[in-house]
């Protein structure tokens, strides 16, 4: 591959304000190959990719393709010239049908029936089914992603864009995607692929570029590199693994009991929950598994109080609290960190001591009321200050806005806040999304330290290295029903690949690669950064 | 012409403003825009449009007029909303009082006057039909262009590539936007849209329905076109529908209140809005047909990343 570059980008730089997101950077992609672009959440890898395909100008720098420099003034641009881009927050429309997704990044003049032809023959050669006519809110987040595919495909791209294609797929889903890629490379298609999982990378790029805080890092070669070398030039600096020791928990007291738990749809897309149990015990991690949508916040909303259940569904400390107040849980002993942390888990214009107030008014003793009616805001500074040294958040102030700070912080604050308490019970959703490594192994070793001190812990979580890295149970929830949970031990990608259902809307007319079950997936989760 | 002609004809007459409304605001609505300002620009339609008839003595002329002042309004609430994000809900709050405010004042000198009524069209052979000729085949322009902005709008909306793109940017701006759509342009022209079938909504009532220019004319109709998007949830065919059920409603509370019924005429009047309120309980029940035709943006600002 030494012929003429497809694509080069030169000192490409990009300023939002007075945020440096692209400084300078650098990128060759040769004809043909599978080019990572690796780098932490806030690296720039997103910045980056949306300038090649037009929907960002960069401050500075150029952009060659096949050897002339060009000005991408927007994405149609981009596809003119071949470049295409699969979205990672896919940029489809729910209420429209596949074949109307797709006419929409075509250029005008194609007839709709023609097209659903093109689009259901396209998708049938390279493995990926599609129904032109189906309503893209019905499809799982898989089949959303082969729509995405074909939308691209159908342009006859020479480069591919992939924002973290795997981070939404079950691991059956993501084998099915690495086959069709690697079919695309074979063509003669380069594709450029975003991923933080370092393992995937190794088997299928051919080179890799490393970004860190908006700066190019290294060029290398993956498949000459271990895990942990790849992640240490990602984060700068070697992670600290997290340490789990292994515990019997037999005798160990049911804390938390969800029994038949029931849940009827919210909503015509949303998700009904069907007959959900699951004991959880004093000592224990318990890690939910599950592609997005099929349930999680249905089920976290239900153990929280957000939503009502039958009384005796969800059980704390031998109470039934199923239509009870989040309140009344929390005065029992549990403590909830919902996922969204800006706009469900603080208030971003309140200050970090008015935050710890949000959930722990009713909970706290003595309390942190007087009369019941004002507040004793020495002691919630107080407390706020304990969290913000226990879980070394870095602030510019000693009392900020919970908005002003980073996603990192503001996770470790937000989980910190609840550990505080030492809940019997802690129910957190999605614990490191969207946070820096080194945030994440601090929030992953606090939830099995509060654990092995005899709490129960419940984590939702769609990151599965995250889980075995945790975890000393697994279950997993599909289409609202959940899987037995199983010891970690038993457990292996494939198994949980299987129970997240498969391959969705596969009618059998493909085979399903066989997965390997991945053994370096928990050793190479200290630098899962996402 | 007989009883059932007259009534037939008179619902036609209440129905057509609402219809004209609603179409439009049905397609701002599709783009992601809730204009609640429809009130405001209808009424400035209407005295524009009796204003310019009455010193040109041409109807057409006032119709051209009602559209100006229609789009006009449109115009500033599109800066407001589009250009300096400004909260839609108390924009177009603000733009119906306005309106009513400010019309009020154009049209201060002409209360009482009598205006230039809008010809009739007269489509041979079928006019003469039984029952439907006077009310379908004898009417004035803006009725004949009120049934056709609703094939139109259907066209647009459904079969035509605008109207693809309109749809898409009211359902998800941020992937109109990454796929390279201007979401703002887009809207712009829809709200413009808007304005000009207000407008012309306003020019109905002021130069057919009452022919006179009356402060305040507009009576909450620009609330029930509103209404009516919802009614029709978000599918041109049905404002028809809706359109024709309110003008009915409205006409037979008339005849009620004429046929000496023993119930207080307020009672009576306020019947239009009542039934409003019940179809809108009923129409909101069947959740899945509202949420998917519901635009996912209505109501939201858009500002590109860029």
């Amino acid at each position: 591959m030494t012929s003429a570059p497809l694509l080069e980008a030169k000192g490409i730089t990009k300023r939002f304000g007075t945020l440096l997101a692209n400084d300078a950077v650098d990128l060759v992609v040769q004809p043909g190959e599978i080019h990572a672009l690796l780098g932490e959440n806030g690296a720039g890898k997103s910045t980056l990719v949306k300038i090649l395909y037009g929907s960002l100008e960069p401050t500075a720098g150029q952009i060659v393709w096949k050897g002339k420099e060009v000005r991408l003034k927007d994405p149609a641009e981009a596809r003119k010239l071949g470049i295409g881009m699969v979205f990672q927050h896919f940029s489809l429309f729910d209420s429209m049908t596949v074949v109307e997704n797709i006419a929409l990044a075509l250029p005008n003049g194609q007839k709709m029936a023609e097209l659903s032809r093109r689009i259901e023959q396209v998708s049938a050669e390279y493995g990926l089914p599609l129904k032109a006519n189906s309503l893209v809110a019905d499809l799982s987040v898989g089949e959303r992603q082969r729509i995405e595919i074909v939308r691209c495909l159908l342009q006859d791209p020479q480069l591919i864009i992939m924002d973290e294609p795997t981070s939404v797929l079950t691991p059956q889903e993501a084998e099915l995607l690495f086959k069709t890629l690697l079919r695309l490379a074979g063509e003669g298609r380069s594709i450029l692929y975003i991923s933080h999982r370092l393992e995937e990378v190794k088997r299928i790029c051919d080179t890799a570029t490393i970004l860190r805080h908006g700066k190019l890092v290294a060029h290398c070669t993956p498949s000459e590199e271990t895990a942990s070398s790849l992640a240490s030039l990602m984060v700068g600096s070697s992670v600290k693994s997290v340490q789990r020791d292994k515990v019997d928990f037999t005798d160990a007291p049911v804390l938390m009991r969800l029994d038949h738990l029931d849940l009827p749809a919210s909503g015509p897309f949303a998700v009904e929950l069907k007959g959900i149990s699951l004991d959880l015990k004093g000592g224990e991690v318990v890690a939910i598994a599950g592609v997005a949508g099929n349930g999680q916040s249905e089920l976290f909303d239900a153990i929280s109080g957000e939503r009502a259940t039958a009384p005796d569904a969800v059980i704390i400390d031998d109470q039934s609290v199923g239509n009870k107040s989040i309140t009344v849980r929390r005065k029992l002993g549990a403590a909830f960190v919902p996922e969204e942390r800006l706009s469900h888990a603080v208030v971003p214009s309140l200050r970090l001591s008015e935050n710890v107030l949000l959930t722990r008014h009713g909970s706290e003793e003595p309390s942190m009321m007087h009369k019941g009616v004002f507040i004793k805001r020495t002691k919630s500074g107080k407390i706020g200050q304990r969290i913000a040294e226990n879980f070394d958040i870095r602030k510019g102030e000693p009392d900020p806005h919970a908005g002003s700070l980073s996603g990192g912080n503001l996770q470790k604050f937000v989980v910190g806040r609840e550990i505080d308490r030492s809940p019997s019970v802690l129910i957190v959703s999605q614990p490191t999304w969207g946070v820096d490594a080194g945030a994440a192994a601090l929030i992953r070793q606090a939830l099995i330290d509060l654990a092995r001190e005899g709490s129960a812990v419940l984590v939702i979580s769609q990151d599965l290295d995250e889980i075995f890295e945790i975890a000393d149970r697994i279950a997993v929830i599909n289409k609202g029903t959940l899987s037995e949970a199983k010891p970690v031990e038993d457990m292996s990608l494939e198994k949980i690949g299987l129970l997240m259902g498969g391959v969705h809307g596969d009618d059998g007319s493909i085979d399903i690669p066989s997965v390997q079950s991945n053994a370096g997936a928990a050793e190479a989760g200290g630098s899962n950064a996402a | 012409m007989d009883f059932a002609d007259a009534l037939l004809v008179s619902i036609v007459t209440a129905s057509t403003p609402l219809l004209l409304a609603a179409i439009g605001e049905l397609v701002v609505e599709r783009s992601g825009v809730l204009n609640l300002g429809v009130e405001g620009m209808m009424i400035m339609g209407a005295v524009c449009a009796f204003a310019t008839s009455l010193t040109t003595g041409n109807p057409y002329l006032g119709i051209l007029a009602g559209i100006l002042g229609g789009a006009a309004m449109s115009l500033l609430f599109a800066f407001l909303t589009l250009g300096l994000v400004a909260n839609q809900y108390a924009t177009g709050l603000a733009l119906s009082l306005l309106g009513l405010g400010f019309s009020g004042m154009i049209g201060e000198n002409y209360v009482g006057t009598p205006g230039v009524k809008l010809p009739t069209l007269d489509i041979p052979v079928l006019s003469d039909l039984p029952v439907v000729g006077d009310a379908l085949f004898n009417q004035d322009i803006l009725f004949y262009i009120a049934i056709l902005l609703v094939f139109f709008v259907s066209w647009l909306l459904f079969k035509s590539r605008w109207g693809l793109i309109l749809r898409a940017v009211g359902e998800n701006h941020n992937s109109a936007h990454a796929l390279g759509y201007n979401v703002n342009r887009v809207r712009l022209y829809s709200v413009l849209f808007g304005g000009v079938c207000s407008g012309l909504s306003g020019a109905y009532l002021s130069l057919v329905y009452t022919n006179l220019w009356i402060e305040n004319m507009t009576a909450g109709r620009g609330w029930i076109a509103l209404a009516l998007v919802v009614f029709a949830s978000w599918l041109p065919w049905r404002t028809i529908a809706g359109a024709y059920l309110f003008g009915a409603v409205l006409i037979l509370q008339f005849h009620a209140q004429g046929a000496g019924w023993e119930v207080p005429s307020q009672l009576l009047s306020a019947l239009p809005y009542l039934a409003t309120i019940v179809a809108l309980v009923f129409i909101s029940r069947n959740r899945t047909v509202a949420r998917v035709n519901t635009p996912s943006c209505l109501g939201q600002s858009f500002v590109p990343d860029r």
